[in-house]
């Protein structure tokens, strides 16, 4: 008995000892995160690593903290976040895991096959409201965004409407499914999704950021050759002095093999 | 030693209602803490501050102007009381840093107030968006713009929800004030007669067969989860109400207050049922004995007697219909608009709880504003339990029961 306590206390205690690293932020990010983390940790069955969602935002500020090491996020890091780093006297590193393509998506029975980004612009900040007025049949043009929590929604915003607010009073979906859901079933729908959601249902739109000279419609290969406009990177961020601790995983992920399951995830590898 | 005993368990049970009232009353004090917070924040995002020309005669601008001006809604100064000045917007990114060099602007970027102040110098229509630590002070040629309070005024009466626009977050909650009552007041109008329909025919008019089967499925209905409701909801009601209407889109008030009504129906049931079960044998006989038919037992004195009970289910159905949170959040479209009618998405005020309190930054001005959200909503349904209190105690005090 004694000695099955002592095993136990002995064990407990050597826990910490082990690698043990801490995923924190983005919920883009997520799904990634936990199949890279559940293959690194087959591969390396003495390493043990755990991931957490909460959004970008959450994962930076506990990577000011220190309660994560790595923070994973889908937009840059702010610039007073940086700071707020080194002014506690640290460095913070960034590494791009991965690439997201944000799809323009609308019903499979609408006509209009492009749109340039002044008239996504102007669709979701209100100033558009028909589809004749961009080219498709008479119908009232509902725009559907996601919540205002969201990285997506912030990149969107930043990307497509250059920082200007949505209009008020747009459908706000609290999920991508969601999104998919509801463009699929109304006529006059217009939404934005991560590019692994795109299924069948609804139809991806040609986007142009050069006022119409050349359309694109999002897919790995355009979002890699640079065509398709609407493209953003996945970051790691980790604090320099941490460096040894996290390297090895952050190894596996830029691997090979790491990779490959960003492109089976649906996002688009380095 | 039975005295002892007894002792101890009184002793326990006074505890136990001591600890439980307690807790209440410290969640109410920690939600009004939190919530009340908002207003001591300043109406610009925290960290950074905005600048303009000394040129220009502006000295102070309202939320809502500065998001109109950064929407490019507002494009001169005139329309907000200054000079024929076109408005130019600087918003302070990265990409600034890159257009000098390092020497120029120091090792910690310590010249970098300067060079912010040159180009607000250089530009007479300017608002610039910078963070506090770099903003140009004490030098020619830069003002930098009052910042005020987020007013109580401004939240309740505002129209705009868009928590997270910057420079200046937009905290109007009157729509989703509004929308939460209406989406609930449908509901519970579409529920009430329903829910008292099957109370009476379950109580009075079923047989013993019926009601074996009946109240175990209704029942059933309630042990439901609310996502599954709101699935249920987004897949089959949504696009009905949408080709049945012809809308141009099924997400409205009214598939929320449709979802709503089925989930509080067992709750206004099961409370109402119970009421009239109660109703004394004896008092069903004297009616029936003195002539009166069997409907007329039932509207003339069952539910005359259940009254206070038949409130009660009211008020929890109402609870029910202002609370729910997840169901409503993925069939009414979740747009802050005052609704007009019933055919428009709404933004309800747990939905809205629900969907941003993950990502708001603790402690920030949104995190606060949902707290205040939160207290809004204890106030709602504080008053709706008073005065269903009221009307109860008043109706059975002028029956005499």
């Amino acid at each position: 008995m004694k000695q099955f306590i002592l095993t136990v206390l002995i064990v407990i205690l050597s826990l910490p000892l082990i690698y043990a690293q801490k995923l924190k932020g983005s919920d883009t990010v997520l799904p990634l995160s936990q199949k890279e983390a559940e293959r690194y940790m087959k591969a390396n069955p003495s390493a043990s690593v755990t991931i957490t969602g909460g959004g970008s935002g959450v994962g930076i500020a506990a990577l000011m903290e220190g309660t994560t090491d790595i923070a994973q996020s889908s937009r840059k890091i702010k610039f007073d976040e940086k700071q707020k780093i080194q002014e506690s006297g640290n460095t913070v590193k960034e590494v791009i895991i991965a690439y997201d393509a944000l799809a323009v998506i609308v019903h499979p029975s609408n006509k209009v096959k492009n749109l340039t980004r002044e008239q996504l612009d102007g669709i979701f900040t209100g100033k558009i409201t028909n589809w004749k007025e961009v080219g498709g049949e008479d119908l009232k043009i509902i725009p559907y965004s996601r919540e205002t929590s969201s990285g997506t929604y912030e990149f969107f915003k930043e990307s497509v409407l250059k920082n200007k607010n949505y209009k008020s009073g747009i459908m706000s979906m609290p999920a991508t499914g969601a999104i998919v859901q509801s463009v699929s079933q109304t006529k006059g729908a217009i939404g934005y999704i991560g590019l692994a959601y795109l299924n069948k249902e609804v139809k991806a739109i040609g986007v142009s950021y050069d006022k119409g000279k050349s359309y694109a419609l999002p897919s790995i290969a355009t979002a890699k050759d640079g065509t398709y406009p609407i493209v953003r990177p996945l970051f790691y961020y980790y604090i320099a002095k941490s460096e040894k601790k996290v390297k090895p995983f952050l190894d596996y992920v830029l691997s090979a093999t790491g990779q490959k399951t960003v492109t089976e995830i649906g996002f688009i590898a380095l | 030693m039975k005295r002892i005993l007894e002792r101890i368990v009184e002793l326990l049970l006074t505890i136990s209602g001591a600890i439980t009232t307690i807790v209440i009353l410290l969640i109410v004090v920690f939600l009004f803490r939190e919530g009340l917070g908002l207003f001591q924040s300043s109406n610009v995002e925290k960290g950074y501050c905005l600048c303009v020309n000394t040129e220009n005669t502006v000295l102070q601008l309202t939320p809502f102007q500065i998001k109109q001006i950064f929407d490019e809604e507002i494009d001169n100064w005139e329309k907000l009381g200054g000079p024929d000045e076109e408005i130019v917007v600087f918003r302070f990114s990265d990409s600034f840093l890159d257009s000098y060099s390092e020497e120029e602007l120091g090792k910690n970027l310590e010249f970098l107030p300067e060079k912010l102040g040159e180009v607000i110098r250089g530009t007479p229509g300017i608002i610039a968006y910078l963070p506090v630590q770099y903003q140009p002070i004490n030098q020619r040629g830069v003002r930098i713009l009052q910042d005020g309070k987020i007013k109580l005024s401004d939240f309740l009466g505002g129209s705009e929800w868009i928590p997270t626009a910057t420079p200046s977050p937009q905290f109007g909650v009157l729509p989703l004030i509004l929308g939460t009552l209406w989406v609930s007041l449908f509901a519970i109008l579409i529920a009430l007669p329903l829910g008292l329909g099957v109370a009476i025919y379950l109580s009075e008019l079923a047989g013993e067969q019926m009601r074996k089967i009946l109240k175990p499925a209704i029942e059933l209905l309630a042990g439901i989860p609310s996502v599954v409701y709101g699935f249920f909801g987004l897949v089959i009601i949504v696009p009905l109400i949408q080709k049945g209407f012809h809308l141009p889109v099924g997400e409205t008030a009214f598939a929320g207050s449709i979802i709503l009504a089925i989930m509080a129906l067992p709750t206004i049931i099961t409370v109402a049922e119970d009421a009239m079960q109660t109703t004394p044998q004896a008092m069903r006989e004297a009616s029936l004995a003195l002539g009166a038919n069997h409907w007329q037992t039932i509207y003339k004195v069952i539910i005359p007697y259940s009254i206070s009970g038949i409130s009660a289910a009211v008020v929890l159905g109402i609870g029910r219909a202002i609370g729910e949170t997840m169901a409503v959040l993925m069939v009414t479209g979740n747009a802050a608009v005052i609704p007009h009618s019933l055919f428009e998405p709404v933004r309800t005020i747990p939905a809205t709880i629900a969907a941003e309190l993950g990502e708001a930054p603790s402690g920030g001005p949104h995190y606060q504003a949902l707290f205040m959200l939160g207290c809004i909503l204890f106030l709602i349904t504080l008053v709706v339990s008073i005065s269903a209190e009221i009307i109860s105690k008043n109706k059975s005090q002028a029956k005499g029961i």
